[in-house]
């Protein structure tokens, strides 16, 4: 930087090209001026960046050493590719991918499509859109515990509510978390009533965004409402749904709190284990840490690129 | 309500078609409150009800049996009042080093623009893409000796204080919210002597109230829904929080009491939800994708 700017709406215009805040004029000359303007920026960085430093770059780097090393009685050594080798004979290995790919699935067809409907419906209705909108959004409130605990015993075979509903329309009762073929789809459901608040807002802030014309023209060539919906209401919104996408895909893979309070982490027959559960055992139960990130490791390479996927797209929409 | 929406407002004009909305209307309305409100005031009923009646089928709608008593044994027996004390602590705790940590570093990011700051920025942003879950073992770890200070966190407030600030998002939320400020506003002030720190004060905070309340709102109830980091990092059952303590207790008490604790550790959350709704919903929808 050359001279102090004294005509700072020029300065700015004039982007990048000046540092931003200068003080009153000081001695020390444009080095010293630069020095301090620097070492104030950094001033205010700090506390942040060293909680970064600490709690997450330190541990991605540390996750990464870890997934190659065995810690044995404090004694750290290199063990290659170790493991990785566990993690992959392991019986449960397998079993926790498909239970989280079922997780995953299932979640898409409930967490991602029912809100979108939700949000829909409510914003297609003219009166109480306020009520409905908290109604949506009043479970994600919730702590996890109230509302997983309270998920369990609306699931109880004995008393529950939910089995009492299905009798009332003369359905079978079902064993919800006991049965292996149904505990992940009662975890889901669980899962979607808690979390789904927050999309259905997003997608009815877009939807609101939509400009009635397009409906107009719609109309005008003959479309009915499944049309509408097909080729207005969803093209309109597709960066947001295929964000929510990728969102929900990253999100439901590291699914945890929800198996893990409903039927202990394993559920029925493992049919609930998930691999971050299996993360979790093998760092607190079998205090096998690199295990753990090994398999931490294959989640991440896993989801890398949904997440730069996400990242990419989120750009686009910031332009 | 006059912008358009999927259904054409002549279509709804007709009288048929005013008798289906209003139809539609009632079903959506009834289905939601039954699906959304029905668990909770399950919930809240059940809390009433006596040890017979809560596993009682069919379960009764309205509770026969009336034992407030059930939440003042809630209270005393799982000990919430501390529980409740300890998780606005670790609430509040978060929340002040989050203010002032990210707000530091965004207004440095967005106004003071050191260098290296958008590698910095670059670094921090980088972690939202790493799995949050993946982190927690090395996480962990760290905890527990952490590096050059060689200091045991666990069972202490900082270890939910300091990583709450590692905080990429609230970060970005903040900085996005500061490049709007008009540069001529700052520029003015500092022509007029200010420091950085009085044009924080007295220029930058007054006006971002909006997303400083977001921001606030999300870093409690992320405190306050948290589970998994705190179940590792607070073992010590004195400094659990409602949702650790309620969880290990839950095997030990009545059904009937155990709802009434979860109805009470629903509240404060539900609560803060009723009176800065709007607030919370417009935070969502501004930012609420991006990251």
């Amino acid at each position: 930087m050359s001279a102090p700017s004294l005509t700072p709406s020029k300065a700015a215009s004039a982007r990048h090209a000046q540092p931003p805040v200068d003080g009153p004029p000081q001695r020390g000359g444009a080095f010293g001026r630069s020095l301090k303007r620097n070492l104030t920026a950094h001033g205010f960085l700090i506390g942040a960046v060293l909680c970064f430093a600490f709690f997450s770059w330190y541990p991605m780097v540390r996750e990464f050493f870890l997934a190659f090393q065995k810690t044995d009685q404090g004694e750290v050594s290199w063990v290659g590719l170790e493991n990785l080798e566990t993690v992959f004979n392991d019986p449960a290995f397998w079993q926790a991918w498909r239970n989280t790919a079922l997780f995953t699935v299932l979640a898409l067809v409930l967490g991602f499509a029912v809100p979108f409907v939700v949000a829909i419906v409510i914003n297609e209705l003219r009166h109480g859109k306020g009520y409905l909108r908290l109604l949506v959004y009043l479970p994600v409130m919730l702590p996890p515990v109230a509302s997983v605990l309270l998920f369990k015993y609306l699931y109880d075979p004995g008393y529950g509510m939910l089995n009492e509903v299905f009798g009332f329309f003369g359905l079978p009762e079902q064993q919800w978390l006991q049965d292996p073929d149904l505990s992940m789809l009662s975890v889901v459901i669980a899962s979607t009533w808690m979390n789904m608040g927050g999309a259905a807002l997003i997608y009815l802030a877009a939807l609101q965004g939509i400009p009635g014309e397009l409906y107009e023209a719609a109309e005008l060539d003959g479309a009915g409402l499944l049309r509408k919906i097909w080729h207005v209401t969803i093209p309109q919104t597709r960066l947001i749904l295929s964000l929510m996408l990728l969102m929900q895909i990253i999100a439901t893979m590291q699914v945890f709190v929800e198996p893990f309070l409903l039927t202990g982490g394993a559920g029925p027959e493992g049919s609930t284990t998930t691999v971050v559960y299996l993360i979790y055992q093998y760092a607190f139960n079998f205090n096998n840490y690199g295990a753990a990130a090994a398999l931490g490791l294959l989640l991440l390479v896993l989801l890398a690129g949904f997440s730069a996927a996400y990242v990419k797209l989120s750009r686009a929409e910031d332009e | 309500m006059s912008t358009r929406t999927l259904i054409s407002p002549a279509q709804l004009a007709r009288p048929r078609g005013k008798a289906l909305y209003w139809v539609v209307f009632g079903l959506v309305v009834a289905l939601f409150t039954v699906v959304f409100l029905g668990p909770m005031y399950w919930m809240v009923s059940s809390g009433f009800k006596d040890t017979q009646e809560v596993v009682q089928t069919p379960p009764t709608l309205v509770p026969e049996s009336f034992q407030p008593d059930n939440y003042s044994q809630a209270w005393n027996v799982m000990d919430l009042a501390s529980l409740l004390g300890n998780t606005l602590f670790y609430a509040f705790g978060a929340l002040a080093f989050q203010l002032v940590f990210d707000v530091a570093a965004a207004y440095s990011l967005s106004k003071l623009r050191p260098v290296f700051g958008k590698a910095i920025l670059g670094l921090m942003l980088a972690t939202l893409m790493i799995p949050a879950t993946v982190l927690v073992v090395p996480q962990y770890l760290t905890v527990l000796d952490v590096p050059i200070f060689e200091r045991n966190l666990l069972n202490t407030p900082w270890a939910i204080w300091l990583p709450s600030v590692t905080n990429a998002f609230n970060i970005f939320l903040l900085k996005r919210f500061f490049d709007s400020i008009p540069r001529e506003l700052l520029d003015a002030a500092s022509m007029d002597g200010a420091s950085p720190m009085r044009t924080l004060r007295s220029i930058v905070l007054p006006i971002s109230r909006p997303i400083l309340g977001v921001v606030s709102i999300f870093a409690i109830v992320g405190v306050w829904k948290d589970f998994l980091w705190p179940m590792l990092t607070l073992p010590d059952p004195s400094k659990q929080t409602l949702n650790v303590g309620i969880y290990s207790l839950s095997n030990g008490v009545p059904v009937n009491v155990l709802i009434a604790a979860l109805t009470m550790a629903s509240l404060p959350t539900l609560v803060i939800f009723l009176i800065f709704q709007r607030n919370i919903m417009s935070g969502l929808t501004a930012g609420g994708l991006k990251g």
